[in-house]
């Protein structure tokens, strides 16, 4: 069948499943007097659109940032801008200054649903076929089966059109980014990337890499000829874009400095709730938020995060190829997710993108890390009663993924990228046992199943027992957490054991 | 899409992914079928047989076979564990949650059979040559047009019936015959036919077919008949299939003298010749006709307009009415001309020698002659016919109209991205599987026929997104359903013509061959 054919039905299929999970519960559904996430963007709907610029930002009567003031960079406030003008035509009702608080309707909810498949259309999911048509290796079928597994990616369509955001639409400016670089358009990527950043400040987990990977191929161009020029052209580029995106908050210092203050909280502490990075999961064992100061918590986060992502921001300023770039994306995104400062149980998102590039070469490790990560969500998509699109699109992506990309066949070790490992294994005495880590890592991948399996049925149907509330979350936090971490040490090993001379064209 | 290696794994799959998507749709928009298969749990539940038949506190009566009622009495025993106030018969339209959860679901499952019949289907299906990659297969493109039918997905798991769960039974006894398992078949279609008494249209090819092939046993060797050959014992035993089932599902109604109550329920002649929304057969074309004469006549002062019938044909009402200018048609008449456009079909059938495929055509035949001119045929009857193979044409005429008349039932803003979706997918596959199929034999499609489909999609911006927005939404609202109708009912009965001319064609071809 033609290309165009199997891609359109792609995409048919991956917008239908997307419909459909959007007809489920969103979150804070009708619980005053905070509601969540949906409200919050309806509120910056209407905050832009009936303030002027500079008082977006700061505390006014109007505009009390205790209900949900804006926290992310400024293209956000602008795209809300430009879907509550949208919304004024259809419905003032929905952006009236103050008088629109928690207002919630059938009506408005597929408007605010809409926008979400808007973004998608335009941004991400381009990005997706055009990533898989031209960046993947293998027949037109397995390309298609790519793009499929891509588009059916449950954790992201779980939380934009079930929770609420427009992840959609960060990830696939950077999505676009990773587009430009792979295809050698440089500035253009960097043009995508910077939007990124300037859409979600959390797209900075993927920003060293980015860097690494510019300032080597210049210097490898180098940096004294035609290398400086293109870095020259990049910076500029960046700049240009962080200026314009900024504009109207340069004029006063005020201004840029209180946006700064919104966009990194650093008063808010080490983590909230439960998510499965290693100060919360510690948490369980040593409480460490009661033992050290505040400071003293963002310093040893910035330590160990630095710590972790500097093997990988080496080797791929060392080497500056597509392949190196990819793993040191999900390496530095996974580091970030670990370790670092006030991390959401949602920014498990920005790792999974990079991991989802990897599907068509990495099937079995992808496909492992991605359940897990949607299963990491559980707690939260179960507050929003998200549980039957959760349990079919989780269901749907692993039977599809492992028949589609036959992963389960192709995990011998070589293709698991083990060499690393074997080189190792070569110097270790001969009298410890050698292990066969293709055979470990799928048998781990069905057990690992069988407990994602038993604790959501868990989750779901047993009440906790009544000294531990907070039970469930806290075992599937700590489970995904072991799993991440896991999957940290494996692309690390993946990407520093890569030999000089055997690089991948792309 | 996997390797060729991987032959077998790709039906599970597909099953698994197209049931997996039906429960996505679970809190989607249901239609007054929901209310009325919850009455009917409700009825069966917590009445005594007795009462099944004469009970009348909600409007949706019981009017399936007893067969049927027998099936949602083995759901009701299930319902009991997922919210008991569904089964209480005054709380009528009860949704909770775990109502709808619950019949979902039970659609989803009782889909399982459908699947089950689609599989055996499929095994039957010859290949003339293993093509290599899996895409080109037949065996593939009929599991995918079936599993993933259009029709039934918006009309089963969107607006809320059991179709597939029926239409599983009818394909599995297809698959019987076709398998010469003669005795087997005859048994699923009496159980459809106790299911779904609509099933009483195919009854005739059904009837003929066995005669034929079943109960002579032999042909002479120019493919005649043998009249030497007739087997009462097969006939006895057939028969006695048919009347164990009628009894099994009739039985208790009988022996309580309520056979007539039954029989009035399920055939309410008193309901009009069109439902509000009409099917896209013969009646819908015959209306209009009747209708543009009259205002024509009115016009040229021939008729008087106080003479013309109150009752309006295009009011959202079920009404009984009476034609202006053509003569008026009565149920009668409407089984008349059925059974007369079923005819050549039949006699098809009859003629040459015994085969599969003839039965298949045949069957599709009466189908869709019932559906063109039987009387109050609701628009969902439209599903069930749908073959392939040489008339790959027709088919996807008939498939593509067929689907598109089912937009009015969802009528839904929110449900408006999943119609016009998954039709996309389902056309664009059909086409594209097909086209791969048939590669080399031309064309699937005269020009005209692929302008009028393209037509349908100008039909559909016009009723859903121009019309809304004109000045006449207000006055003349009917309008879309009526265009949408009539459009459709032409390229629905376009097909039924081409298929007949196609069958009738192949008959004088093999006589030629014959002599």
């Amino acid at each position: 069948m033609e290309t165009c054919t199997l891609v359109s039905m792609s995409i048919l299929l991956g917008v239908l499943v997307r419909w459909g999970v959007s007809f489920n519960s969103y979150s804070g559904a009708g619980k005053p007097p905070m509601f969540g996430d949906y409200e919050a963007q309806r509120h910056w709907q209407e905050v832009t659109y009936n303030l002027p610029i500079q008082e977006w930002y700061f505390n006014t009567t109007d505009n009390d940032l205790n209900y949900w003031g804006l926290d992310y960079p400024p293209l956000t406030a602008f795209h809300s801008l430009l879907c509550a003008h949208v919304a004024k035509l259809i419905n003032p009702e929905w952006v009236k200054l103050l008088g629109s608080r928690g207002y919630e309707s059938p009506a408005h909810k597929l408007f605010m649903r809409a926008t979400v498949l808007a973004a998608d259309l335009l941004v991400y999911i381009p990005a997706v076929v055009l990533y898989c048509c031209y960046l993947t290796n293998g027949s037109t079928n397995k390309k298609v089966g790519t793009l499929l597994c891509i588009l059916l990616y449950p954790g992201l369509i779980l939380i934009d059109y079930g929770h609420f955001q427009y992840n959609g639409l960060s990830l696939g400016l950077t999505l676009w980014g990773v587009l430009g670089l792979g295809l050698g358009w440089d500035a253009l990527g960097s043009l995508a990337f910077s939007l990124a950043l300037n859409y979600k400040q959390m797209e900075l987990y993927h920003a060293l890499p980015f860097f690494c990977y510019l300032l080597g191929k210049c210097a490898r161009q180098g940096l004294t000829g035609r290398g400086l020029f293109s870095l020259v052209k990049i910076a500029v580029t960046v700049l240009v874009t962080f200026a314009l995106c900024w504009l109207p908050f340069l004029s006063d210092p005020e201004q840029a400095l209180q946006v700064l203050r919104r966009i990194f909280p650093v008063a808010r502490g080490l983590f909230e709730d439960k998510v499965a990075n290693a100060w919360c999961s510690l948490n369980v064992l040593i409480k460490i938020r009661s033992i050290l100061s505040s400071d003293s918590q963002f310093y040893l986060s910035f330590a160990v995060t630095l710590l972790a992502i500097t093997p990988s921001s080496l080797k791929l300023l060392k080497t500056p190829t597509f392949w190196q770039f990819k793993l040191a994306l999900v390496n530095s995104s996974l580091a970030f997710f670990l370790f670092s400062y006030q991390v959401h149980e949602k920014s498990i998102l920005l790792a999974a993108l990079p991991v989802c590039l990897l599907l068509n070469d990495l099937p079995l490790v992808a496909i492992y890390f991605l359940q897990v990560s949607t299963f990491s969500m559980l707690p939260l998509l179960l507050k929003d009663g998200l549980l039957m699109p959760y349990a079919v699109t989780s269901l749907a992506f692993l039977v599809l993924s492992t028949h589609l990309l036959s992963a389960l066949e192709r995990c011998t070790e070589a293709q698991l990228r083990l060499e690393g490992y074997r080189r190792l294994a070569a110097w270790l005495p001969a009298w410890l046992p050698r292990l066969d880590l293709a055979r470990i890592i799928r048998r781990k991948f069905y057990s690992s199943l069988v407990l994602m399996v038993g604790l959501s049925v868990a989750s779901v149907a047993l009440p906790p027992p009544a000294g531990l509330p907070d039970l469930f979350p806290v075992l599937v936090s700590t489970f995904s957490f072991l799993h991440f971490l896991g999957t940290f040490i494996y692309f690390n090993i993946v990407q520093l054991s890569t030999p000089q001379g055997k690089q991948k064209t792309l | 899409m996997a390797a060729p290696v991987e032959s077998s794994g790709w039906f599970p799959a597909l099953a698994i992914a197209v049931s997996l998507l039906k429960c996505l749709f679970i809190n989607a928009y249901h239609s007054t079928d929901f209310e009325v298969h919850r009455n009917w749990l409700a009825i069966t539940h917590s009445l005594p047989i007795s009462r099944w038949y004469y009970e009348n506190t909600s409007e949706w009566t019981l009017d399936y076979p007893p067969l049927f009622a027998w099936f949602e009495y083995g759901l009701s025993q299930a319902a009991v564990h997922f919210d008991r106030g569904m089964l209480v018969v005054e709380n009528l339209n009860y949704a909770s949650p775990a109502t709808i959860l619950f019949q979902r679901l039970s659609v989803v499952f009782a889909d399982l059979v459908f699947i089950y019949a689609v599989k055996e289907c499929c095994t039957t299906v010859r290949e003339e040559k293993a093509a290599k990659d899996l895409l080109r297969r037949p065996c593939f493109v009929l599991a995918v047009l079936l599993l993933w039918n259009f029709g039934l997905f918006i009309v089963d798991h969107i607006h809320f019936q059991y179709n597939g769960f029926l239409f599983g039974f009818l394909l599995l006894s297809v698959a019987r015959h076709l398998q010469a398992r003669h005795l087997e078949g005859a048994l699923w279609f009496s159980i459809v036919l106790n299911l779904k008494h609509i099933n009483l249209y195919v009854a005739p090819a059904y009837g003929i077919y066995l005669l034929r092939c079943f109960c002579f046993t032999q042909d002479n060797t120019d493919g005649s008949l043998r009249w030497r050959s007739f087997s009462p014992v097969r006939l006895v035993s057939l028969g006695a299939v048919v009347l164990s089932v009628t009894a099994a599902s009739f039985g208790p109604f009988v022996a309580m003298g309520q056979l007539p109550q039954v029989l009035s329920r399920l055939f309410p002649f008193k309901r009009g010749l069109c439902h509000a929304y009409w099917a896209p057969n013969f009646w819908a074309l015959y209306n209009v006709l009747d209708k543009a004469l009259s205002m024509l006549g009115v016009r040229l002062g021939l008729l008087d307009v106080a003479g013309l019938p109150k009752a309006s044909m295009t009011g959202g009402l079920v009404q009984e009415f009476q034609h202006a200018v053509l003569p008026s048609v009565s149920p009668p008449t409407a089984l008349l001309c059925t059974l007369l456009a079923m005819l050549p079909a039949l006699w098809c059938v009859w003629r040459r020698p015994c085969g599969g495929r003839g039965f298949l055509r045949c069957l599709v035949q009466c189908a869709l002659a019932s559906f063109m001119f039987s009387w109050h045929v609701h628009e969902k009857a439209a599903p069930a016919s749908g073959e392939h193979r040489r008339d790959a044409g027709i088919f996807l005429m008939l498939a593509t109209t067929g689907h598109y008349s089912l937009f009015p039932l969802l009528f839904t803003p929110a449900e408006f991205p999943i119609k016009v979706l998954l039709m996309l997918l389902f056309t664009i596959y059909s086409f594209s599987a097909l086209r791969n199929l048939f590669s080399g034999e031309g064309s699937l499609l005269h020009p005209l026929e692929a302008l009028y489909l393209l037509g349908l999609v100008a039909v559909e911006v016009l009723c859903e997104v121009v019309f809304p927005l004109s000045p006449w939404q207000q006055t003349l609202p009917f309008v879309p359903l009526l265009v949408t109708s009539v459009y459709c009912a032409l390229g629905v009965s376009y097909s039924f013509v081409r298929l007949y001319v196609s069958l009738l064609t192949q008959e004088v071809t093999e006589k030629t061959k014959r002599l």
